[in-house]
């Protein structure tokens, strides 16, 4: 459990975090909140050569609602995300997941930019960037959620790239996201979120497959008619995802229809 | 008696306010100068040749110190290491000689290969990876169905159908009359998964040798440390008294620190080899890995039975994972067959345990031992001979009930079953529960369509280790009595000396409150320590299997008694008074009759440390005590765990758990509770959530994180509803008995009792652990599919 040597620089801006990470080179990786990137090293899974540790740059750390949109900083917490007002207004769900983020600990270091830069395809806020439609900024570009999670732990971005920004737009109508695990503090086994934006239905599911999912099957349905039921039975729809120790490929693809109906089921009765 | 009585109070634990500020001292809190730290080259695999390691670019690495191979420790591990115990196996077909360190053939995943030496930890872990171990894979077996089947690869030469043991204590003639009544008989097949005991402190060893008084100290966290001075010294040739183990504080041991480990033989020889103190702590992973597992069995039962509840005859098999070797007390675990019968009469019981080899680390006891899967097979047999027959499986646990007139009852095996009353328990359990209101709103919810689901576990327990005629011969010629020694010092404090060990347990409170009751001192000058070889009397024998109180306590209960009968002579002579005059009370020798002639304790104590005492007594007020007793000692409860299955996802909401025990005279409630949440918590654990799993393919273990291997945490278990009766022990002097297992003895049967219950509309009878929500909707699934009963089938 001891990680293997590696340097380690503190950036105080973006700009810094950049210019260090193009000096050492592609094995360097920032270091945010470390809930995901130290318990790797730990086993060795993750040998970064340095760490450009990023949890001194204050111009990440912000959340505001501007021109309809809210914007959270990279580095804002999940404790953040939880407990401000801006985010329990805007987008309530976002509020609800990050309660639900594995423990205290968890919660007050983790960060929003790197559960998205990590892309664990169990973890919850891909889902919501996805089916919310999020936009994603680096300092290099600007990416549609889309166009941003490529494989699991795979992301759009070049080595030296930052994540700086998550981009919202105002979603405060019904919601519920379920996750279904065996913990409280425990990873999505399976995840579904239903949100309903703009006269329509957001479906999203998460650890079903490589990335995050949207159903866009159930949206189509309900779009047209079907009740929770009928729409949710879509849920499994092309979904191919692998089995591991808590759950089979097919119980996971059941999870996806049962986690969805009741999703919609209860954002309706909300 | 005291001035105040402690037995029975529910104070703090003295030990808390240093453990819970961070002021423990833990092995890795140890350092001493010069000191290096090992770590260690395991095998990738389950099975495999080792045709070369080459060393060279890892002992050219920087900071390493030294890297040691098999070879290297041949010369300093010149004794026999790992010994198995015969225990309750009379006797065993092949046991295979193992040694710490594999040279030429490595038979569990994680099995040492080479050690490395350096000057930090960092450093150590560094060079594992430069040490090139060439491997030759094997065909593996990692799976006892799979090992006994004709063809399947050895694990040992000498043992080529992988058969450790086959014996049978009872055989079927035994239930033939029982069986030929039955109206009814059920089978059943039960597994016991393999647990990792995942203590709070994972396994460390500290090791220092002196050459020149050829002594050798080590700190280690340990359940016992004189059993392993005895082993250590033996494999490294040293007198036993020149070894000197400290176990301090201990962060969890749960059974896994009983036996010796490889480390602990290669990390004292290190030290030798080197010169240089050795530390080594053991990792999550490897602790996973490579610490001994619990469990790992397989029950085949059948069940005889009457039309009216009446149990009539029990068959057993017991298949026992051993794992690669046979570990030092992994024979103790065939206890479940000698428990299996329960709380209840039968007629006839016969059962026969198989020992099997596999490529796995090997199993050993964790918390209850061969006694939470004989309560677990019990309880689950009873209900199912209730569910076959349509009765209440509170109306069949009293219809077979041992009745407390039937005590001391000798029980199918010959064991003595000292006391008890198990109605009482139950109607307390069932009046905490509100049975007969949970029925009723099961029977509302079932025309819902909701399936709640209520459990019972009506256990009993074999604890206090035990009797010396007993025990001897099961661990090889050293009997589990225990001992301790009682001094007071000139101003009439006092220290006990014993051969338990507390690592986690309160020890030191309860303990202290027994002296302070019998001795009659103030419970805060008196001062219990343990854990040093080097303290105390010559042996002491360990804490496990509940025995600290019932053997131990007695220990620490008698030699204050001897102290007192010299204190009584000295007061006597000081007094000028026969010293059948003389009596103890409340800390004062009395002479009767007259009050106002009394020595205080204290003042004794100073006088025996004086001039003029009487003709032929020694100096000093001080006793040792071996307490031999003469029956092991028989906690029992009941439990009720009520719980709701959602049929959609398979999860289960555990929304009740009532639990009444009787563990005889209490001496702290308190600490009395906090062993039953943690016993229940390990055992609910077993039913829902936790087993080591390996790749059944490459025999790879797959749960090495705690993100994989799913202990639970209080947030997933409910609030404990506790209750007790007190039914003291017959079998010593304080009426008590034992209550460190008693909760993961009892709850894993009420657990899944509970959620058969729940399912029985569905037709399903049987579940096996951990209930997880997968195994529960797929078993749901099926049963809606063989019932065809216009349900709509799941599509996948
Ligand atoms: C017990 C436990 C339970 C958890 N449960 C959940 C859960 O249920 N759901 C969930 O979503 N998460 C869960 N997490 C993960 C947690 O949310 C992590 O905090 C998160 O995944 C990573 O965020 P971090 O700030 O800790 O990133 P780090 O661990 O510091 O970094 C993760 C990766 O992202 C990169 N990175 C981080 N920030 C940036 C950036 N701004 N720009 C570019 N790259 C960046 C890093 O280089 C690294 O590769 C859990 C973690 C633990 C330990």
């Amino acid at each position: 459990m001891i990680p293997a040597a590696f340097e380690y620089e503190k950036a105080g801006s973006v700009e810094e975090a950049v210019s260090l990470l193009q000096r050492f080179g592609e094995d360097a990786k920032i270091l945010a909140g470390g809930h995901s990137l130290i318990p790797l090293m730990r086993l060795r899974l993750a040998q970064p050569s340095a760490l450009v540790d990023i949890n001194g740059v204050k111009e990440l750390n912000y959340v505001r609602l501007e021109g309809g949109k809210l914007r959270i900083g990279a580095m804002t917490r999940h404790v953040e995300l939880q407990n401000n007002d801006l985010v329990r207004q805007n987008v309530p769900m976002l509020a609800e997941i990050a309660d639900e983020v594995g423990d205290n600990q968890v919660r007050n270091m983790g960060t929003i930019g790197g559960v998205l830069a990590h892309a664990d395809s169990a973890g919850d806020y891909p889902t919501l960037a996805l089916m919310l439609e999020a936009e994603l900024v680096t300092n290099k570009s600007r990416y549609q959620a889309k166009d941003f999670f490529k494989d699991v732990f795979t992301t759009a971005m070049a080595a030296d790239e930052v994540l700086c920004e998550v981009v919202f737009a105002v979603a405060n109508g019904p919601h519920k996201y379920i996750k279904f695990r065996r913990r409280l503090f425990d990873w999505a086994i399976v995840g579904a979120g239903a949100q309903k934006l703009n006269g329509g239905w957001r479906i999203g599911l998460t650890n079903v497959g490589p990335m995050p999912v949207r159903a866009t099957a159930v949206e189509q349905a309900l779009a047209s008619g079907a009740t929770p039921e009928q729409a949710a039975e879509h849920a499994s729809d092309g979904l191919n995802p692998s089995g591991d120790l808590r759950a089979s490929p097919d119980y996971k693809k059941h999870l996806a229809r049962v986690l969805t109906k009741r999703a919609i089921q209860q954002a309706q009765g909300a | 008696m005291a001035v105040t009585q402690l037995v029975g109070a529910k104070i703090h634990r003295r030990e808390d306010p240093r453990l819970i500020t961070g002021h423990g001292h833990y092995v890795d809190d140890f350092l001493r100068t010069g000191m290096v730290y090992a770590a260690f080259v395991r095998s990738p695999y389950p099975h495999a040749r080792v045709r070369k390691i080459e060393v060279t670019d890892a002992a050219k690495a920087p900071g390493v110190v030294a890297v040691y191979t098999a070879r290297d420790f041949k010369s300093v591990i010149t004794g026999a290491t790992h010994p198995a115990t015969p225990s309750f196996v009379a006797e065993k077909k092949h046991v295979p000689e193992r040694r710490p360190i594999a040279e030429t053939e490595v038979r569990f995943q994680g099995e040492p290969v080479a050690v490395v030496l350096a000057e930090s930890g960092a450093q150590a872990v560094d060079a594992v990876g430069l040490v090139d171990v060439d491997y030759e894979p094997l065909e593996a077996v990692t799976d006892i169905e799979k090992a006994i089947k004709p063809g399947s690869p050895a694990v040992h030469e000498g043992a080529p159908d992988n058969i450790c043991w086959d014996l049978a204590y009872a055989g079927d003639d035994v239930t033939a009359a029982a069986f030929a009544e039955a109206d009814v008989v059920v089978k059943e097949r039960i597994h016991q998964q393999r647990l990792a005991p995942t203590s709070m402190e994972p396994r460390g060893v500290l090791a220092e040798y002196d050459p020149y008084d050829k002594k050798l100290q080590i700190w280690m966290s340990s359940q016992g440390p004189h059993f392993i001075r005895l082993f250590i010294s033996g494999a490294l040739g040293l007198p036993e008294s020149n070894v000197r183990v400290v176990s301090p504080d201990v962060g969890g041991g749960f059974g896994s620190k009983i036996s010796p480990y490889p480390e602990d033989y290669l990390v004292a020889a290190a030290a030798k080899l080197s010169g240089r103190p050795v530390k080594w702590i053991e990792t999550r992973t490897e602790s996973i890995q490579n610490t001994t597992h619990g469990r790992g069995e397989i029950f085949d039962i059948e069940v005889a039975a009457k039309k009216d509840g009446t149990l009539l005859g029990l068959k057993v098999t017991q298949w026992l994972d051993c794992g690669a070797y046979t570990a030092t007390f992994s024979a103790f675990q065939p206890c479940a067959c000698l428990m299996a019968g329960g709380a209840y009469k039968w007629k006839g019981i016969s059962a026969r345990t198989v020992g099997i080899f596999t490529h796995r680390v090997p199993t050993d006891p964790y918390r209850g031992a061969g006694r939470p899967e004989a309560t677990h097979l019990a309880e689950r047999a009873v209900d199912l001979v209730a569910r076959e027959i349509g009765m209440d499986p509170v109306d069949i646990r009293r219809k077979n009930f041992i009745q407390p007139q039937d005590f001391p009852y000798t029980q199918n095996f010959g064991l003595v079953v000292d006391s008890g009353d198990y109605d009482k328990s139950l109607d307390k359990a069932l009046e905490l529960a509100g049975y007969k209101e949970l029925r009723q709103q099961q029977a509302d919810l079932r025309k819902q369509g909701r399936y709640l689901g209520i459990g019972l576990s009506t256990w009993i327990e074999i604890c206090g280790f035990g009797p010396s005629a007993a025990t001897a011969p099961a661990t090889g010629g050293i009997a589990l009595v225990e001992s301790a020694q009682v001094r007071v010092l000139p101003t009439g404090s006092v220290i006990v000396y014993t051969g338990s060990h507390s690592h986690g347990q309160g020890h030191d409170t309860t303990q202290a409150q027994i002296v302070a009751d019998t001795l009659g001192v103030p419970y805060d000058s008196i001062e219990i320590r343990h854990g040093d070889t080097a303290e105390g009397p010559a042996f002491g024998y360990g804490t496990y299997g509940s025995r600290t109180l019932a053997v131990g306590g007695l220990a620490i209960h008698m030699a204050c008694r001897r102290v007192i009968e010299k204190g009584r002579k000295l007061a006597a002579h000081l007094l000028e008074a026969a010293e059948d005059d003389v009596s103890y009370e409340q800390g004062k020798f009395m002479v009767k009759g007259s009050p106002d002639k009394a020595k205080a304790f204290g003042e004794v104590a100073f006088a025996s440390y004086g001039a003029g005492l009487p003709d032929g007594m020694d100096q000093g007020l001080e006793a040792t005590a071996y307490f031999d007793p003469p029956n092991f000692v028989w906690p029992f409860g009941a439990h009720i765990c009520v719980v709701e299955v959602d049929p959609e996802t398979g999860s289960v909401d555990l929304q009740k758990y009532v639990a009444v025990d009787d563990c005889g005279t209490v001496i702290n409630p308190l600490i009395v509770e906090g062993q039953l949440h943690g016993g229940i918590t390990q055992s609910i654990a077993q039913a829902l959530f936790e087993e080591v799993v390996y790749d059944p393919e490459s025999g790879q273990l797959k749960t090495g994180t705690m993100i994989d291997y799913a202990v639970p945490t209080a947030n997933e278990i409910p609030d404990l509803v506790l209750g007790s009766t007190v039914t003291p022990s017959p079998s010593n002097e304080l009426g008590v008995k034992g209550i460190g297992e008693a909760g993961t003895i009892a709850a894993s049967a009420a657990v899944i009792n509970a959620i058969c219950d729940a399912l029985s509309p569905l037709g399903i009878k049987h579940i096996d652990m951990p209930a997880s929500p997968d195994r529960l909707w797929r078993q749901i699934n099926q049963a809606r599919a063989t019932a065809g009963n216009g349900q709509k089938g799941v599509k996948a």
